[in-house]
């Protein structure tokens, strides 16, 4: 990407800060039909709160979060107050003209840390890490897998933690970091979800590869056991009896089809209208938690909805409903850049928008500044939630947190013949009222961890911390220095827990913005990407209220190429914008200086750019073709 | 509008695709031309092998140029080293496998790999595996697929438990699969086969002499394995009921083995000194001039008997019959001893014709052979008893599910066919509800099984009349086995017709068939003691239905009342003509 923009790309039709998903499916559907794209975004990875880490990338990441956690200095008695982030701008610059009125984004997504306690929570928005402890696991010494007296180190100082395992040690896991590619968010794709068919409509498949999750386990009785939901499933099962499978099957065929009979459970609990199905209580347990995924208080119809959802996913490219990136989902938002991109969308990292600039009389946003200082005009700006103040947002902080854990592992919660399983396990409430767990654990040929290592997600409706959500079951699944006798249990060589906003709770409507400003929301709880999906197509729609959404790519041999000397059509097309944009609108003369004046200084710096390692056809062809300009 | 990214309109695809095709059709063409030519002049040279491998790797079914591949690759045989040609199969091994990957479902590919297999000089039967894995896990009812493995197994012997592994995989990763099951099928025996120990009593026959076993014990599984197959099959068949494929290897499971060809029975008749045959199997006797082909001698009284055999019927073969030379055994203070060898499976049978009896016999009965317990083992009562109660509970789940009902059948039957008659015709019934696309193939069935019932019970009775009237019989079958009946009642039945298989009945003197459909009495052939047929209310339409009945010499009594015949004019005195015996007509 550039770090600082091409002079004929100061007057942009869109302009995207952050590249999440929804953000990067935005940009790649209006570049697709021609808008001209700039996805700013201030950090120096791609894909925002989607990022996926190499496990080095992920400790700088952490440090970069943890940083200013300085409540170890707290002393008993003492209470910490934060002071907002002096990157945070004050509300109006000194750039204020007569008629525009600037309004200022935070650098960074306004983070907060402070103790565990969950009225922090209240506080904070976007990310939040509120717990970070880098523990190592059972140290083995000689020849017994006997943990160390079984005791627990004391939680050390994130980057402190030691080498721990006989076989993989913390210095391997470093070693071997660029293996890892370890995701912020933990989603899976329902193969026949909104994401998936996106991906499929328009294309931007062709960038990715994926790889079927499979096994659906849940953790019952202190054991995980494998939830039969295929046809071939439920025939090997062992732990159904034949009449079990019946129903089993009979249950799973029948409910894809609306009867009278759930009209009258309307409103009152799926486990009631699973119950009056006298299905027994194994069954019942795999349809409630892990086929609708559902709590014991969800309502019949919307169990009913999601156990069809899961069902009509089965079997499009494997046992289960689920499909998994390779190199991990944040891969995603990347494809959508890139599809972005080559539809002549501009990327630049390390590159954020210091203010809006708004016209009065419309309240609607003209251009922006960014924070070089440069102003580039546009049509419509999308920006994720967490740049958005405070103060203009309908409700000061998310209502709802997830909390998250990934842990470094060392063998599968549930081994079998193959060693290379996708899971995804459901563990139910331990108690009443707590939050019901989601866990994936991803094998090394997903390309998201080294070899003889699982990378495991934990995910959960926060109710207080994520340590306190999620530690204990990670305590009772896994072979910690916590845990007491969890002989044949995989160890924990390394874990973090970080709380993060809930996109779904996020509300992106009634900001107090220009109306032509779209917020996203960030990522959500839940499995699939439906939300994401959901809030991209709207955005769009919204922006251009004639165009399809994401229609199929044409194929690079249909792409007609006028304009024989030049390499690239998409180059050439953007200068003429440029000029045709001039005449058309008619816009003011002071805007045409400032385009001459930055693009001088652009010419150096993007001689400087041109080592940077390029991944993007379009950021190839964009280089090509204003290097051909020189 | 500016700052699209302009595509070509499909009209400009379409020229360029079209274009492209008829490029790629020219350079197709030529190369076949100059391959036909080639082979015409007797050219194996590696241009032509280059020339065919083009063509068919755009077209792998053109068997012609795969014939002619292989000449070259012969030729080359007898010209190159063989380190040369493993190289030179080698590569054709993976041109095949791209030839594949362009259909997997090509004959001419998948014949010439099979071929090109069997000439390596040395084979990589591991890599041929693989490659069947692989395609199978793509298609796993690719059945080319499934034959050219058949070949790799038997060429490199694979051990017959890491076969039945490879099914148990198959079949976990998706049952509705055929020919797994089937594999397994061939293989279980060979791995588990049947303890070679004497089958139980029950199926021991009662007399001492003659001792052939009745049932072979060949292709049978040892019990211990059957039940873990059981098992597994009910898993299939309890995910999913309508899946025919488990149900089919459960009736095989559950099956019995064929019995084995010998000659069920053996009866003279000393009135018309004629001898009639019948066979465990249908054997199809082929009969010439100079007696039968099948091998069958009559030895009578230690003497060798020269005898015409013939069929009981010329359409129906499986019974042979010989009448003995006038005189033989027409004295009835004569006691006589007869043999039947069938010198082709070197087995006979002996019967004894003693003084002042008019006929003998000598036959495995029904009830001793338990014929007709249906096609399903009977060794394992237990067993079957269980497998019973899980049909029937899979039924209650699935009360109209045709498989279940149908199978629940065959055990009631295989456990005891008199004892569960009632509910037999019950499901039977809601057979023809639940699958009616099939419902006459149910009511033959269920005809089948309600002449069985009326035979063992005949049998038991130890009488020789055979009375099944008003059972909604479709179907006439197991003549054979009415052989010595001398009075059958068939009324108010649904039969169409006495098949020629009813020739059978050599003992028969009275036959009653009213108020069926019968329009056809080709069965009534040659019945030497048929004295009275009662055919009232059927659909006997013209005089020609009625010769047949020329052939029986003993008829007298005939009543056809209530037959469109009737309607004919001068039909009395026609037959009076046609049926000249006959001294009691009603019309």
């Amino acid at each position: 990407g550039y770090t600082t923009l091409p002079a004929n790309r100061r007057r942009q039709e869109l302009i995207i800060k952050s590249d999440g998903l929804a953000e990067s499916v935005v940009a790649a559907a209006c570049a697709r039909v021609g808008q001209r794209v700039l996805h700013l975004d201030r950090k120096s990875y791609y894909a925002g709160s989607w990022a996926s880490f190499t496990f080095n990338g992920l400790l700088s990441w952490i440090q970069e979060h943890t940083l200013h956690d300085w409540s170890n200095l707290l002393e008993d008695g003492e209470e910490m107050i934060c002071l907002s982030n002096t990157n945070s701008a004050p509300f109006k610059t000194d750039k204020q003209t007569e008629e525009e009125q600037v309004e200022a984004f935070p650098s960074r997504p306004q983070v907060s840390w402070g103790d565990r306690g969950p009225h922090q929570l209240q506080k904070t928005c976007g990310l939040n890490i509120l717990h970070c402890p880098i523990t190592q696991a059972i140290q083995t010494e000689g020849e017994g897998p006997e943990p160390e007296s079984g005791q627990p180190r004391p939680s050390a100082a994130p980057s402190q933690s030691e080498p721990v395992k006989k076989k993989i040690s913390y210095a391997q896991l470093l070693k071997e970091g660029r293996r890892f590619n370890i995701d912020l968010v933990s989603k899976l794709m329902y193969s026949r979800g909104s994401l998936v068919d996106l991906l499929i409509k328009s294309n931007v498949s062709r960038y990715a590869e994926f790889k079927n999750v499979t096994r659906i386990l849940t953790y019952r009785h202190g054991n995980v056991e494998q939830v039969p939901c295929s046809r071939a499933d439920v025939f090997a099962s062992r732990q159904l009896s034949v009449v079990e499978k019946r129903k089993l099957m009979r249950f799973l065929t029948s409910c894809l089809e609306e009867t009278q009979e759930e009209q009258a459970f309307a409103g009152r609990p799926y486990l009631e209208f699973l119950r009056d199905q006298q299905l027994g209580d194994n069954l019942q347990h795999f349809l409630l938690h892990s086929i609708a995924m559902a709590t014991e208080d969800t309502p019949t119809e919307e169990g009913l909805a999601s156990t069809r959802h899961f069902l009509r996913c089965l079997g499009r490219y494997g046992n289960t409903p689920f499909l998994f990136p390779l190199y991990g989902l944040g891969e995603i938002p990347q494809c959508f850049c890139r599809m972005c991109a080559v539809f002549g969308g501009i990327y630049c990292l390390r590159h954020s928008v210091h203010s809006l600039l708004v016209h009065k009389d419309t309240n609607r946003c003209k251009a922006v500044i960014d924070s070089r200082g440069q102003r580039i005009s546009c049509s419509h700006v999308v920006v994720e939630d967490g740049y958005v103040e405070a103060a203009r947002k309908p409700t000061a902080t998310p209502t709802r947190f997830l909390s998250r854990a990934v842990l470094i592992t060392d063998g599968s919660v549930l081994s079998s013949e193959s060693d290379q399983q996708v899971s995804l396990v459901t563990v139910p409430p331990s108690e009443a009222g707590g939050p019901s767990v989601r866990l994936v654990e991803l094998c090394p040929s997903t390309m998201t961890c080294m070899p003889g290592t699982y990378l495991v997600h934990l995910t959960c409706q926060s109710v207080s911390s994520a340590y306190q959500d999620l530690s204990p079951v990670v305590t009772r699944m896994f072979r910690t220095p916590e845990s007491h006798d969890q002989e044949g249990r995989p160890s924990v060589l390394w874990c973090l827990y970080f709380n993060m906003a809930d996109g779904s709770a996020v509300e992106v409507e009634g900001h107090d913005l220009p109306s032509n400003v779209y917020v996203c929301s960030g990522p959500d709880g839940g499995l699939g990407h439906q939300h994401a999906i959901g809030q991209a197509e709207a955005i769009f729609h919204k922006i251009l209220p004639e165009d399809e959404f994401c229609p199929p790519a044409p194929n690079p041999e249909d792409i007609i190429y006028d304009g024989e000397t030049c390499t690239s059509p998409l180059g050439e097309e953007g200068e003429e914008r440029g000029e045709e944009e001039g005449e058309g609108e008619g816009e003011g003369a002071g805007e045409e200086e400032g385009e001459g004046e930055g693009g001088e200084k652009e010419e150096k710096e993007q001689e400087e750019e041109e080592e940077e390692e390029e991944e993007r056809d379009g950021e190839v062809q964009e280089k090509q073709s204003l290097k051909s300009e020189e | 509008q500016h700052g699209r990214v302009k595509i070509k309109s499909t009209a400009q695809q379409e020229e360029e695709k079209r274009k492209e095709r008829e490029k790629k059709l020219k350079i197709y063409v030529a190369a076949r031309d100059a391959c036909f030519s080639k082979r015409r002049e007797g050219v194996w040279d590696d241009e032509a092998l280059q020339l065919t491998q083009q063509l068919l790797s755009s077209n792998p079914d053109f068997a012609t140029l795969w014939n002619y591949r292989r000449e070259i690759l012969l030729h080359l045989e007898t010209v190159r080293e063989e380190d040369e040609l493993q190289k030179i199969y080698e590569a054709e091994l993976s041109f095949l496998e791209s030839c594949l990957k362009m259909n997997p479902k090509s004959y001419g590919s998948w014949h010439h790999r099979g071929w090109v297999s069997a000439r390596l000089p040395r084979p990589d039967w591991a890599r041929e595996l693989s490659l069947c894995d692989r395609c199978l896990s793509l298609d796993d009812r690719n059945f080319h697929c499934w034959d050219y493995r058949r070949m790799v197994v038997k060429m490199s012997g694979v051990p017959v438990d890491q076969e039945l592994q490879f099914t148990d995989r198959l079949i976990g990763s998706n049952f509705s699969n055929y020919s797994s099951w089937h594999y397994r099928s061939t293989l279980l025996p060979l791995l588990h086969p049947e303890s070679p120990e004497p089958p139980s009593p029950c199926r021991q026959p009662p007399q001492s002499s003659p001792p052939p076993s009745p049932q072979t014990h060949s292709h049978r599984v040892c019990e211990e394995q059957l039940l873990k197959e059981y098992e597994l099959v009910q898993n299939a068949f309890f995910t999913d009921p309508n899946d025919q494929s488990a149900w089919f290897y459960y009736r095989w499971l559950l099956g019995r083995a064929e019995r084995e060809e010998m000659i069920s029975c053996v009866y003279v008749s000393r009135e018309e000194e004629r001898v009639v045959v019948a066979f465990s199997r249908p054997v199809n006797v082929i009969f010439t001039h100079g007696g039968c082909s099948v091998g069958l001698m009559l030895v009578l009284d230690g003497q060798p008997q020269r005898v015409e055999w013939r069929s009981v019927h010329p359409h129906f073969k499986h019974s042979p019959i010989c009448d003995l030379p006038p005189g033989t055994i027409s004295d009835i203070t004569n006691e006589h001893n007869l043999t039947v060898h069938w010198t082709e499976k070197h087995t006979h049978r002996d019967c004894a014709l003693y003084t002042g009896r008019n006929e003998s016999w000598c036959r495995d009965s029904a009830t001793d052979q338990e014929l007709f317990r249906s096609e399903l083992s009977v060794e394992k009562t237990s067993v079957l008893q269980s497998e019973l109660q899980s049909c029937n509970q899979l039924q209650e789940l699935e009360p109209l599910n045709k498989w279940c009902l149908l199978t629940i059948i065959l055990l009631m039957r295989a456990l005891d066919p008199l004892g569960y008659e009632k509910e037999t015709l019950a499901h039977f019934q809601t057979l023809k509800e639940v699958d009616s696309m099939r419902s006459a193939y149910y009511s033959d069935l269920c005809s089948k099984f309600m002449i069985e019932n009326t035979i063992l019970k005949m049998e038991y009775a130890e009488v020789r009349v055979f009375s099944i009237s008003d059972k909604k019989l479709t179907t006439l079958c197991h003549l054979d086995q009415l052989l010595l009946v001398t009075h059958i009642n068939l009324s108010s039945n649904l039969l169409q017709r006495l098949p020629p298989q009813f020739a059978m009945l050599q003992c028969l003197e009275v036959l009653e068939a009213d108020n069926n459909c019968i329009e056809n009495l080709e069965g009534l052939y040659h019945l030497p003691k048929l004295e009275e047929v009662y055919l009232k209310n059927n659909k006997i339409s013209k005089l020609a239905d009625l010769q047949p009945l020329v052939s029986c010499p003993k008829l007298k009594h005939l009543d056809l009342r209530g037959n469109p015949i009737t309607e004919t004019t001068n039909i009395q005195s026609e037959l009076a003509e046609l049926l000249p015996s006959v001294t009691d007509l009603l019309l």
